[in-house]
């Protein structure tokens, strides 16, 4: 009787032991190593690293560049994301499901491929300038390597992340609220300006903060753009430095990483306390508020939305995909000088570039697999779980994805520089660092939409299985995972696009045989073959886009908000 | 088939005692109706019953087996108990008969024997041939009784329902009642079943233990809950009975005593030692009082007659204490008028036990 007692809780707690080793492992480990590495380099207390990072003249201006590219970047993201969450929500705009598609995809596009896009497009060398013969003489310099050129790109990237959060503030607004304003005598302009966004305050300032911490731990535009013309910010400062001076400066490095994190939180920070200094909290819950007819203005608006989505998507693309199909720099496209051969080169001829291509692939499945496998446990622990610590479990995995991805690379350099203890294995210089970094950034990508999976089912199901006789083993396979298979695998797909075309992490982890395509175009566009990072880069979005169709067909089995580009 | 029975049974959440020193004793092959309103503990009596939550203090045994304790707690899975949810938790995922298979599957039974139960348990609540069908192609009804197939063909040692009605129609309703009725009658299974339906467990239920806030107000048949309810939770919570303030007059004698109530003097049934006192109360039902224009009674004024079709229900307040209200109902044709005095006259009642006698 009392060994019946005693056994019951067995697997639970094996699960729970599981599930603490991995997130230790991840999330944990890697932020204490490297707060070590600051506070007491070489294993005693001291304040040198810090006092040498301080001393460096480098350091301050790459810092001033983030903090000038992070702000301007934030703010064109927060005004342009909130004007079309606002045109998109609120009025009777047509055609509002391709809108939000469109204009969310430049999300699911890694920065890198955004910022080849826009520099072959207004570059001496555009085909596509060269298609109307207004391409300025060669030799002259591209007008994006500049701070406007990075400030404008990161606007770009990151308004659709912008209008995602306020959208879906924007639909928990309730009608009454807007509808009192206009009984009260208020027209459409001054609902908006006196209500809608003072109640939108914290969507905004959430999606500001999110803005300003991607801005900020940024690297593939910063490295496109501003390398270039010799403007540095923190990512591409340590960078430069990793890359010249290799581990002999990973302490230095350590410092600067720590800075542009403590930058990203104190971004976050500032929101949280702009949000507390006044009560937005909205009581209620009801239909959302009708939309707003445009009347005679509505073909206008909605051409000025689809030439926004032109410029900032289909020309872009428009300009790779030309470069791509171009023999040699500067060449101008016609029917007779497009070739393929960029294609074949970087798929079959270049090795770096073949072998890149095997790397990310099975890089991303591994980390998208094994993501969905450990989130639906960690999933189960979070949502259903009664432990409280359990909460502080769900942050310390948002931790390394919240971070800039910088900070998680140099981490992960700092713990496996040395083979790792006891065992001898040695993961520094190999590919496997990289998987282990892409594990712990992205896994948060994978449980939260198996958490909000979670909270849609009803948990007699599996009480029901449970009275069956099923143990938690069985109750995982056979109820568990089938019913939050959905929303877990959704996650693990979004994981492989994201990892697909990393550059972050893998430009400070790669060593030679274990580059990732994102690496391979960097140096492809350093090198000055824009046309076979070109190439690569409109692979890897085709894949992308692929890759989108084949989810959505998830789409109904899915809680709303896991797929971003679905309205 | 096994007895249940908790003792002293508490489960303490942070600051509240969502129940609190339950003790019930289920009789092999009973079926035991917890009625209450919202949020009384009924349904958290049944989760400790099942395993999911563990009791604060107190034991709960099913058969001779000790389940929970303070300590200790067999695993649900363990329990061999079987439930019908609320909303009949069918896995969507998986067909009707895998539904009802699944935990032969999970003890590993022998394949063919699993289907020849499956299929037994199918024809049992009249699904023959429905096993491939997906429980999303199911009407309401049809899920109920997979719901109930799926715990039955484990053969379970106790069987709890959790108001499995209350997402039904109200036809459905009858229907799955006199369904429920004779399972029970063919099974001989002990049943617990959580309702906050008083007609519900009165027509199912030998005996309905009636909770409030968290406590145990009453355990005993449903006659006995009607007629001579314990305290005046139960007494105005069943059927909505009138609580009255009274002074006994005389000792106990043959199940009566003499009492003064709103002026007059009546007998009433009562408690067998009851001796005089004041500020009791007694319980009468609307079936109790009577129009008496002449005879002995009390005056009062009528304050609201609802028609309901073949009868009113008529809302009277006695003159000599304004702050209560009397209804009763007067078949057609009803001749008070909302505004009139009336005479009224009581003819039986209950006298609640004084608070803390022993049951």
């Amino acid at each position: 009787m009392s060994t019946r007692i005693r056994e019951s809780r067995g697997q639970e707690m094996v699960l729970t032991a599981a599930v603490a080793i991995v997130i230790v492992l991840l999330s944990l480990l890697p932020m204490l190593r490297l707060i070590k590495e600051i506070v007491a380099p070489g294993g005693t207390l001291s304040t040198v690293a810090i006092k040498a990072g301080l001393a460096s003249p480098a350091t301050w201006i790459a810092t001033w560049h983030t903090l000038v590219v992070g702000i301007g970047g934030t703010l064109l993201a927060v005004l342009s994301g909130t004007l079309v969450a606002v045109l998109v929500t609120l009025t009777d705009i047509r055609a509002r499901s391709a809108m939000v598609l469109c204009y969310v995809m430049p999300l699911m596009i890694a920065p890198q491929v955004t910022a080849l896009a826009w520099l072959q497009l207004f570059g001496p060398a555009s085909p596509f300038l060269k298609l109307f013969g207004a391409a300025p003489p060669l030799g002259t310099r591209n007008p994006l390597y500049s701070t406007s050129g990075i400030i404008l790109l990161l606007g770009v990237q990151y308004g659709p992340l912008v209008f995602l959060l306020v959208r879906a503030g924007l639909r928990k607004l309730p009608r009454e609220l807007v509808e009192a304003a206009r009984a009260g005598g208020a027209g459409w302009f001054s609902v908006l300006i006196t209500i809608v966004l003072p109640l939108m305050t914290p969507s905004i300032m959430a999606a500001a903060a999110l803005a300003f911490v991607s801005c900020v731990g940024n690297f593939g535009i910063p490295a496109f753009l501003g390398i270039p013309a010799n403007y540095l910010v923190l990512p591409t400062l340590i960078y430069q430095k990793l890359a010249g001076g290799g581990p002999a400066v990973l302490g230095e490095t350590a410092f600067l990483s720590v800075l542009i994190g403590v930058i990203a939180m104190a971004g976050i920070f500032a929101q949280e306390v702009m949000s507390r200094r006044r009560d937005y909290r909205i009581s209620s819950t009801s239909l959302p508020a009708e939309p707003y007819e445009l009347g005679r203005w509505r073909p206008a608006v909605q051409a000025g939305m689809w030439l926004l989505i032109i410029v900032v998507l289909v020309l872009p693309l428009f300009g790779l995909v030309l470069t791509s199909l171009v023999p040699g720099y500067g060449i101008a496209l016609t029917a007779k000088t497009a070739t393929l051969d960029n294609y074949r080169f970087v798929l079959f001829e270049h090795d770096a570039a073949s072998r890149a291509f095997f790397n990310s692939f099975w890089l991303s499945i591994a980390a998208a697999f094994f993501a969905v496998l450990v989130a639906v446990p960690i999933g189960y622990l979070i949502a259903w779980g009664k432990q409280r610590w359990v909460r502080l479990l769900n942050l310390s995995v948002e931790l390394p994805y919240a971070l800039p991805g910088v900070v998680l690379a140099i981490a992960s350099l700092l713990m496996f520089l040395r083979p790792i203890p006891l065992t001898g294995i040695q993961l520094y210089n190999t590919v496997w660092i990289i998987l282990y970094a892409y594990l712990a950034r992205f896994l948060v990508l994978a449980l939260r939409p198996t958490i909000s999976g979670y909270h849609q089912i009803d948990r007699a199901l599996e009480e029901a299985a449970q009275v069956a006789g099923a143990g938690l083993f069985t109750r995982m396979r056979t109820i568990i995972f089938p019913l939050v298979a959905p929303a877990a695998i959704a996650g693990g797909l979004l994981i492989f696009m994201t990892a697909l075309s990393e550059l972050t992490v893998s430009a400070l982890l790669w060593s030679s045989g274990s580059e990732t395509i994102g690496v391979v175009m960097f140096s492809f566009e350093q090198g000055g073959d824009s046309n076979y990072a070109a190439a690569m880069s409109v692979i890897t979005v085709a894949v992308t886009f692929a890759l989108m169709l084949v989810t959505n067909l998830l789409a109904p089995y899915l809680p709303t908000g896991v797929l971003p580009w679905r309205d | 088939m096994a007895r249940l029975s908790l003792d002293n049974v508490t489960k303490s959440f942070a600051n509240f005692d969502a129940v609190k020193d339950v003790s019930i004793d289920v009789a092999d092959g009973e079926f035991l109706a917890v009625l209450g309103p919202s949020g009384c503990g009924k349904t958290t009596l049944l989760r400790l019953v099942a395993g999911f939550e563990k009791v604060t203090s107190g034991e709960i045994r099913i058969g001779n087996e000790v389940v929970s304790r303070k300590g200790g707690s067999v695993a649900p899975e363990k329990r061999r108990v079987g439930i019908v949810f609320q909303n009949y938790a069918l896995w969507p995922h998986m067909t009707v008969a895998e539904n009802i298979g699944y935990s032969l599957k999970v003890a590993k039974l022998d394949k063919a024997v699993a289907r020849r139960k499956v299929e037994d348990a199918l024809a049992l609540v009249n699904l023959q041939g429905l096993g491939e069908r997906r429980p999303a192609n199911l009407s309401g009804g049809q899920r109920q009784r997979v719901a109930l197939a799926r715990c039955l063909v484990a053969a379970p040692s106790l069987v709890l329902f959790d108001e499995p009605l209350a997402n039904l129609d109200v036809h459905l309703r009858a229907s799955m009642e006199d369904e429920f009725a004779s399972f029970h009658k063919r099974t001989g299974t002990t049943i617990v079943y959580i309702t906050h339906d008083q007609a519900e467990a009165m027509a199912l239920a030998d005996r309905i233990a009636v909770m409030d806030g968290g406590r145990l107000a009453q355990l005993a048949t449903p006659r006995e809950l009607y007629h001579e309810p314990a305290n005046e939770m139960v007494a105005s919570f069943i059927s909505q009975g009138i609580l009255l303030p009274a002074d006994v007059l005389s000792a106990e004698q043959a199940g009566h005593c003499k009492i003064r109530v709103l002026g007059t003097e009546l007998i009433v049934r009562c408690r067998p030692g009851e001796r005089p006192r004041i500020g009791a109360k007694i319980c009468c039902r609307s079936a109790d009082l009577d129009v008496s224009p002449d005879g002995p009674g009390f005056d009062g004024l009528v304050k609201r007659v609802i028609y309901q079709g073949g009868s009113a229900r008529i809302e009277f307040t006695p003159s000599t204490s304004p702050d209560l209200t009397l209804h009763f109902e007067q078949p057609d044709p009803v001749v008070l008028e909302s505004g009139a005095q009336a005479r009224l006259r009581i003819r039986s009642g209950w006298l609640i036990p004084a608070a803390g006698a022993a049951a």
